[in-house]
């Protein structure tokens, strides 16, 4: 059963995270954790975009947070995102990975640890190389794992990147992601 | 419970803790899992070693490794004014208050290389308190103190460190406080006169001294709860009657059932003042 998925996107992915959080349904109750690389200004307004316009509770992951159905916790601007062995969001200022704080591969990462087989990891739209590492760690400790298919992302390379890499388990059109979480999380 | 559902690498995690504690008396049972898993296998793949057991097998041998570990351990990452806007309200709403003191103690707890041990002395520089206010500047890492006494930077970081500390609110130019050489920067040795630098460690260690203000910022985010309440304890303790306690813009005292305890000077960049005598 999966207990948390976790999402990564970049370039694009405003639209890319809104348009899979929008398709699900309200059955769909799984907590969630994004990191999505965005400009530090940005981040408010669009989280209270999703909160109006989704069924979720959506927003900035807080300091030792519990994770918690029907709510989306997305990294703070300029924190590491963690998930924690006892299901709570943890935050960190270390060092960037791939240029980036927050960074995909260490909430990838440390979910895989977290949640073993118990994890779904989506990588969206992107260009650069972040997430790709952490996608694979997820499935190599039993997770599953989507990427969204490189011809409808607004950039490709991260996806392309992550396909090279881990062979992932899925490769969709960003249409039918939304789909395919509820049926592996059924 | 099965036990074959425990990891491998969580036995050896927490065997190689136990066993950094016994040997050498630092206490990292409490940190956040995720801080050290990420850590530590950054060293393995550093120092060519297999499984944290062999790593364990090398820190209970040789000593001259263990500095290494400490230092892959150490939350390193800082800059002067981090987080500008904090600065900014300290000034605004903390100022004035210790304004009113004939004598000022600060704890920076954590304090690192020690560029916001900089940052609050230059303020109290500008509001005219630094003479009369002491500071002592902590941290386990007796390598890192060893930068903060020094109080050189590299020079590539100060335009970045000039736009924090006007954007804090700075009276004048950061570079009125450092002189330059050789791409690196000093900073004016009167500016750390009343600071002491010692070594303290917040998971072993007990009151450091009584103080009317408290900064910690971004280091309880790698504890765990339990390591959390418990330096949160200390800084109560620490702190006279309405002392204040600064802490990381992401840090809070909401989970923690310390909140009672404080009232918020800014809720939101997380300056609190405590409200009881005890806790």
């Amino acid at each position: 059963m999966i207990k948390t998925v976790v999402i990564g996107a970049s370039y694009g992915g405003m639209d890319a995270i809104k348009t899979i959080l929008q398709a699900l349904p309200k059955s769909f109750t799984v907590p969630m954790g994004i990191v999505l690389h965005i400009g530090n200004n940005k981040i408010s307004s669009f989280l209270s975009i999703l909160n109006a316009q989704t069924n979720y509770s959506v927003k900035e992951a807080e300091e030792k947070e519990s994770v918690k159905s029907n709510t989306v916790c997305f990294a703070p601007p300029n924190y590491h995102l963690q998930l924690e062995d006892n299901a709570t969001f943890s935050l960190s200022t270390d060092k960037k990975v791939n240029f980036s704080r927050p960074s995909i591969d260490v909430l990838f990462e440390t979910a895989s640890w977290a949640l073993k087989e118990e994890c779904l990891g989506i990588l969206l739209t992107g260009s650069n190389n972040d997430g790709a590492y952490g996608l694979e760690q997820i499935k190599k400790a039993g997770g599953t794992t989507i990427v969204q298919s490189p011809e409808t992302s607004a950039a490709k390379l991260m996806p392309e990147n992550a396909i090279k890499k881990c062979q992932p388990d899925f490769i969709l059109d960003l249409k039918d992601i939304a789909a395919k979480m509820v049926e592996i999380c059924a | 419970m099965n036990l074959n559902n425990i990891d491998t690498q969580d036995i050896e995690l927490d065997l190689l803790l136990r066993a950094v504690y016994m040997k050498y008396g630092y206490d990292f049972r409490n940190y956040s899992k995720a801080h050290l898993k990420r850590r530590i296998n950054q060293r393995l793949m550093l120092s060519d070693l297999n499984s944290i057991s062999e790593l364990q097998h090398k820190l209970l041998w040789d000593k001259s490794f263990f500095r290494f570990f400490l230092q892959d351990l150490s939350i390193n990452v800082t800059e002067m004014f981090r987080d500008p806007e904090f600065y900014a309200s300290f000034r605004k709403k903390v100022i004035p208050d210790l304004k009113t003191y004939p004598h000022i103690k600060v704890w920076h707890a954590g304090c690192s290389t020690g560029e916001e041990v900089y940052s609050l002395a230059i303020i109290f520089k500008e509001e005219n308190l630094l003479n009369r206010t002491q500071i002592y500047a902590t941290d386990f890492n007796k390598g890192v103190l060893e930068t903060a006494k020094q109080g050189i930077y590299n020079k590539k970081e100060m335009d970045l460190y000039e736009q924090n500390y006007a954007d804090a609110g700075g009276t004048g130019k950061l570079k009125d406080y450092y002189t330059s050489k050789y791409g690196s920067v000093l900073f004016d040795k009167s500016l750390t006169k009343n600071v002491v630098f010692a070594d303290h460690n917040l998971v072993t260690d007990g009151v450091f001294a009584e103080v009317n203000l408290v900064f910690c910022r971004n280091v309880l985010i790698y504890f765990d709860k339990t390591l959390q309440s418990k330096v949160l304890d200390l800084f109560s303790n620490s702190l006279a009657k309405r002392g204040f306690l600064c802490l990381g813009t992401k840090e809070s005292l909401k989970f923690t059932g310390y909140d009672e305890n404080y009232s918020a000077v800014d809720k939101k960049l997380k300056i609190y003042k405590k409200t009881q005598l005890t806790k």
